[in-house]
């Protein structure tokens, strides 16, 4: 593989991100403008990248430079290398693109906030992180990049951290990634034992030598990791309160990349899960999984941001599930994680268009007929959901419905759970989205009595705009003479799998486009009249767990916050009490025996002679013991 | 006069000259014990420099008969090891004086007192270090406590005397067993290849196998005591509460290291059978440590506490590492013992500025400081992120060799350890939102930031962990012969991948 100059990718955004932090208040003027400068020219190199790798044959399209070497001890060898490939410059476009749109939607959205400058430090810091992660050429460097990201992510989350609730989610956020890395952690242990190596290649090019025992281990914890990361269960719990940050936060991190890097981490680890079929099952089942649990809290939810970060745990749920059917499914998983990236970014922006207009109101009870004095944000936002639902031809329609059929392929019992699964996910998507549109822009007026919505400033629909575009073409360009699959094919389907076919293309496309008019009918026979602005309460009790996040809390809570708790407390009293407890204990009877001692201490001469007989008696009878 | 002795010597003589200074002249006092800090530090880093990083003798050696008629002579030399845990003490000592430029004021002893008692330490801690001659390493072992004694003692806070004999009695009932095994070795030696108390003259006796187990533990317990092990760790909460915050970091981050150096230059190299022996059970100990430490550390109020229970944790990592046997396992653990110096003093200073600032030491009194003393507040985020071992920061990848290199022979212990890293975000991110995070608590509105002097002090300790975790080349380089050569010395390989390959 060829070398070249990779660097700028992560050191450009991340020294800007550590001047704006070392300058202070000085850089109060002009570090916006210098961060989404810089962000704008990481993309410009990442478009000239991918323009240059386009014009090369496709056996030499991916790139390597070694920087230096990291880490090194006997055997255990981990340069600090990047790779470019084709997967990568995929994310490298979505990153570097949808965040310099979000960075110049932030110099508005941010203008009132006295730490602008931090907040576009932190940016950057993110931006730097997640290019490492999908660039680092090894696990480990991926590791750097993937706890990076959550350093990011904890920050932003926690920008307004004087607010205690908002530094609790910045921590729950945090803790729960960390359990996720715990499972990074030991892939990455398991890796260099069987294989003697951690970077891609290495491992790649010995993984038909390992026990299927070993790969599905490694596959586990890389499906940990990704559970983790990407808000999948059962550590999704954290997406919902991340909603804390700043909207640009929710729209850049919390819905097109870094929670999409689970998906990635499997993606590059295909050579691992094809080889661990019953790691790819888990992998599919936990997709299926998360695809429902993430919907149905979504119908669930008032408020505007938390509605969508469900939705978004919910399509990642698509994402994942697609990565568990192997070569069939990788490509397929990347072009919803494209869409998304789009369409998703797209409406968390317009609903922090939304809330710039409301007073910064999240609740949806509190909006309604919103439509006629926020037209642009209405229509950048309704293209987004045209594409979400899967409304052909928009982006969504594309990505998701070969999921689904990508699902139904698995044939076989599975392939008609996982197919079924992926199209009730369908309906009840259409179903929560039209109810966030009605519920937001049309019906009756429910707003606090000093709210004056307006339409936000250019700088912050252009970027809206521009992901609407994306939006609407992304899919058609991505699918159009298979385009993304023929792409990755060298990364992710060497061997050119065939793909068999349970259900034409036709008839599944016919059942995803169904599923969506029931979904859209049942919302809108439910949301089309007037609402209330306060929430019902007289809700069936399954209502009330849907809105209670199916219970995530509290399940926690119950499997581990207390019992951890209790056992913290159990330990400190134990330290104290018993172990130390101990130590006192000798100390003491050391101090009375030496007050004893001290009682012997007559001062009489005749004592003294009684002392040094019996002493002199006990060493003659210790003497004749040991020598007979 | 050879470089060690050199480096050596240096503090006592400028103990000698502090000595001799005005006592009302605090001020001169200080810079004196600042400068010679400093030139100390100097000499260290020759010394760094004119190492040998391709061979594995001791270097620096020089050897004089000291009790000819036992044996014993004063005996210096530097491995890899060595080299790195006298760095670390001699760039801390310069660090601490000036982070702690006003701690000696309020003892019951002098500001003169307080610098004679500190440089004093500082020349025990380069020999206990340096020396290759048992005897010689029990003496600077036992004599370190001194000093460190009154400092506890004399200028600590809260239960400053309880606490400093308790850490006295702890040591000195470690020291008495090490030096019960020390006559053991005597007596072997003077009956195998005559009497002698040179380590690698000891390394070759033949020793029985029950011998060998009971002169291990002699050593062992003493190492566990001042590493501190589970469950030989109270004394440590304790002092590290009472100490000045000066005082804490030579004593987490310099004198605690002396158990775990012990480990391996003392237990593995003299009884190699005998620490195989025990490995299994130290293996258990090291893993209950990282848990017990952590859960400790999540449950404590005091700030000081908490962070003499993480190192208890930590402890528990280099131990595991240790005696994992493996080179990543050992390098691993040398590194964390320099990596866990540098990020233990960071918490440790700005700990003790905050104290100072808002006149406890209990988390719950601050609150919203990022607010009030921004720089303040980023130090000690910083030195959270490196506590627990945030990949880009130095103690990341000690931890991770660790981990990977216990992993590849003991891999559930290395799978139960990992869960360390969930409980260190726990322990780290508490005590951030209670002090850093939430709404100003009323009474902290007015507290100043970081002065230049602190900032002077805490900014090379940020660099060295920052830059070690992108470079830690340049340490892994003096490290790596001298951990290698001990564990293969020992009699251990590390074990081969299960797939065999061509690379």
């Amino acid at each position: 593989m060829t070398s070249e100059n990779l660097v700028y990718f992560i050191a450009l955004p991340l020294f800007s991100s550590a001047l704006l932090m070392l300058l202070g208040r000085k850089a109060d003027k002009w570090g916006h403008i210098f961060a989404t400068l810089v962000s704008a020219s990481v993309f410009v190199i990442g478009a000239m990248e991918f323009l240059a790798m386009r014009d090369r044959p496709e056996e030499s399209r991916a790139v390597t430079q070694k920087l230096f070497t990291w880490i090194s001890v006997g055997s255990f060898n981990v340069d600090a290398g990047l790779l470019l490939d084709q997967l990568s410059i995929a994310f490298v476009l979505l990153i570097t693109g949808v965040g310099t749109l979000i960075h110049i939607y932030s110099i508005a959205y941010m203008s009132h906030d006295r730490d602008r400058r931090r907040f576009f430090s932190y940016l950057n810091l993110f931006i730097a992180a997640m290019l490492l992660l999908v660039l680092g050429d090894s696990y480990l460097n991926l590791y750097v990049g993937w706890e990076g990201v959550g350093l990011a992510s904890y920050l932003l989350i926690g920008f307004w951290n004087q607010k205690p609730e908002y530094a609790t989610a910045a921590k729950k956020a945090f803790v729960a990634n960390r359990v996720g890395d715990l499972g990074l952690s030991i892939a990455i242990m398991i890796a260099f034992a069987n294989f003697g190596a951690v970077s891609f290649i290495g491992i790649e090019e010995k993984v038909g030598g390992a026990s299927e025992t070993a790969l599905t281990a490694m596959g586990l914890m890389l499906l940990l990791a990704a559970t983790g990361k990407s808000a999948q269960f059962p550590l999704q719990a954290w997406l919902g309160d991340a909603m804390a940050g700043p909207t640009p936060v929710s729209a850049l991190i919390h819905a097109a990349t870094m929670v999409t890097a689970g998906v990635y981490l499997i993606t590059r680890s295909n050579f691992v899960f094809d080889n661990a079929p019953n790691a790819q099952l888990a992998v599919v089942i936990i997709g299926a999984i998360t695809l429902l649990f993430g919907a149905i809290i979504g119908t669930a939810k008032d408020d505007i941001k938390k509605a969508l970060a469900a939705s978004t745990m919910s399509q990642i749920g698509y994402m994942i599930m697609a990565t568990g059917f192997g070569p069939a499914g990788y490509a397929f998983a990347i072009m919803h994680l494209l869409t998304h990236g789009f369409f998703k970014a797209g409406m968390f922006l317009g609903a922090g268009s939304v809330m710039h207009g409301m007073n910064d109101e999240v609740n949806m009870r509190r909006y309604g007929g919103l439509a006629k004095l926020m037209p642009i944000t209405t229509i950048t936002f309704g293209l987004g959901y045209l594409a979400i639902i899967g409304v052909p031809p928009f982006a969504g329609y594309y990505s998701k419905d070969k999921i689904i059929e990508t699902a139904f392929n698995a044939g076989g019992v599975q392939g008609i759970i996982f197919g079924s699964t992926a199209l009730l996910g369908a309906i009840i998507t259409a179903f929560y989205m039209t109810r966030v549109m009605m519920m937001t822009f049309f019906g009756n007026k429910r707003w606090a009595d000093d709210a004056h919505p307006h339409e936000s400033p250019f700088l912050m629909w252009a970027p809206m705009a521009v992901l609407a575009i994306g939006s609407v073409a992304s899919g058609y360009l991505l699918y159009s003479g298979k385009a993304i699959v023929n792409w990755l094919a060298p990364v992710v389907d060497k061997h050119h799998h065939e793909h068999t076919e349970l259900l034409p293309p036709i008839v599944v496309s016919a059942l995803a486009v169904t599923a969506v008019v029931i979904g859209v009918g049942i919302a809108l026979a439910k949301y089309r009249g007037e609402l209330s602005a306060t929430a019902p309460q007289d809700v069936s009790i399954f209502t009330r767990v849907a809105r209670r996040d199916l219970l995530q809390d509290d399940a926690n809570e119950f499997m581990f916050m207390r019992p951890g708790q209790k056992l913290t407390e159990v330990l400190v009293k134990t330290d104290d009490k018993v172990i130390d407890g101990m130590v006192r204990g000798v100390a003491a009877s050391t101090i009375g025996s030496a007050r004893g001692m001290r009682k012997m201490q007559t001062g009489y001469v005749r004592n003294y002679a009684l002392l040094i007989l019996l002493g002199a008696l006990a060493a003659f009878v210790a003497i004749l013991v040991v020598t007979l | 006069m050879n470089l060690l002795t050199s480096m050596g010597a240096l503090p006592l003589l400028g103990a000698l000259l502090i000595a001799l200074l005005p006592a009302a002249n605090s001020k001169l006092i200080k810079q004196a014990a600042f400068a010679v800090s400093l030139l100390v530090a100097g000499v260290g880093f020759a010394a760094a420099f004119g190492f040998d990083k391709s061979v594995t003798e001791f270097q620096y050696v020089e050897r004089f008969a000291w009790i000819p008629a036992l044996g014993i002579n004063y005996q210096l030399g530097v491995d890899g090891i060595s080299l790195i845990l006298i760095l670390l003490s001699v760039i801390l000592v310069p660090i601490v004086i000036l982070a702690g430029w006003n701690e000696s004021e309020n003892g019951r002893f002098s500001v003169k007192t307080f610098y004679v008692l500190i440089l004093i330490l500082e020349t025990m801690m380069i020999g206990v270090f340096a020396a290759t001659d048992v005897f010689l390493f029990y003496v600077f072992f036992e004599a370190m406590l001194i000093p460190v004694y009154f400092l506890i003692g004399g200028y600590g806070s809260g239960e400053r005397q309880a606490a400093a004999v308790k850490f006295l009695l702890y040591s000195l009932f470690g020291g008495l067993l090490m030096l019960a095994s020390i006559i053991g070795l005597f007596v072997i030696s003077g009956n195998q290849i005559g009497r002698t108390m040179d380590i690698e003259a000891l390394s070759t006796l033949q020793i029985d196998a029950t011998t060998q187990n009971f002169l291990f533990l002699g050593f062992f317990i003493a190492f566990a005591i001042k590493a501190p092990l589970w469950p030989m760790h109270t004394w440590l909460p304790d002092a590290a509460k009472s100490a000045t915050p000066g005082t804490s970091v030579l004593l987490l981050g310099v004198l605690d290291k002396v158990g775990t150096f012990g480990m391996i230059r003392y237990c593995i190299e003299l009884f190699p059978d005998a620490s195989r022996t025990f490995t299994p059970l130290i293996i258990v100990l090291s893993v209950i440590s990282i848990l017990y430490g952590a859960f400790l550390a999540i449950g404590q109020k005091d700030i000081k506490g908490l962070i003499a229970f993480t190192s208890i944790s930590h402890f528990g990592f280099i131990t595991l590492g240790i005696f994992a046997m493996t080179s990543q396992g050992h390098s691993g653990a040398t590194l964390y013992m320099l990596n866990h110096g540098f990020s233990t003093a960071a918490l440790f200073l700005v700990a003790g500025w905050m104290i100072s600032r808002r006149g406890s030491s209990t988390i719950a009194e601050f609150g919203g400081l990022q607010r009030v003393t921004p720089i303040m507040a980023w130090s000690f985020f910083i030195a959270g992120m490196s506590s627990l071992a945030l990949p880009g920061l130095s103690s990341f990848v000690s931890e991770f060799l660790v981990l990977v290199g216990t992993y590849t022979r003991y891999p559930v212990a290395a799978v139960i350890a990992t869960f360390g890293i969930i409980l260190a975000a726990l322990y780290i991110l508490i005590p951030v939102q209670k002090a850093l995070h939430g709404p100003t608590t009323p009474g902290n509105e007015n507290l100043p930031d970081l002065n230049k002097r602190e900032i002077a002090a805490i900014a090379p300790v940020i660099a060295v962990i920052i830059f070690l975790g992108f470079y830690p080349k340049p340490a892994l380089d003096i490290i790596n012969p001298a951990a290698i050569d001990t564990i293969s010395r020992a009699g251990f390989s590390d074990p081969a991948p299960v797939v065999g390959g061509n690379k």
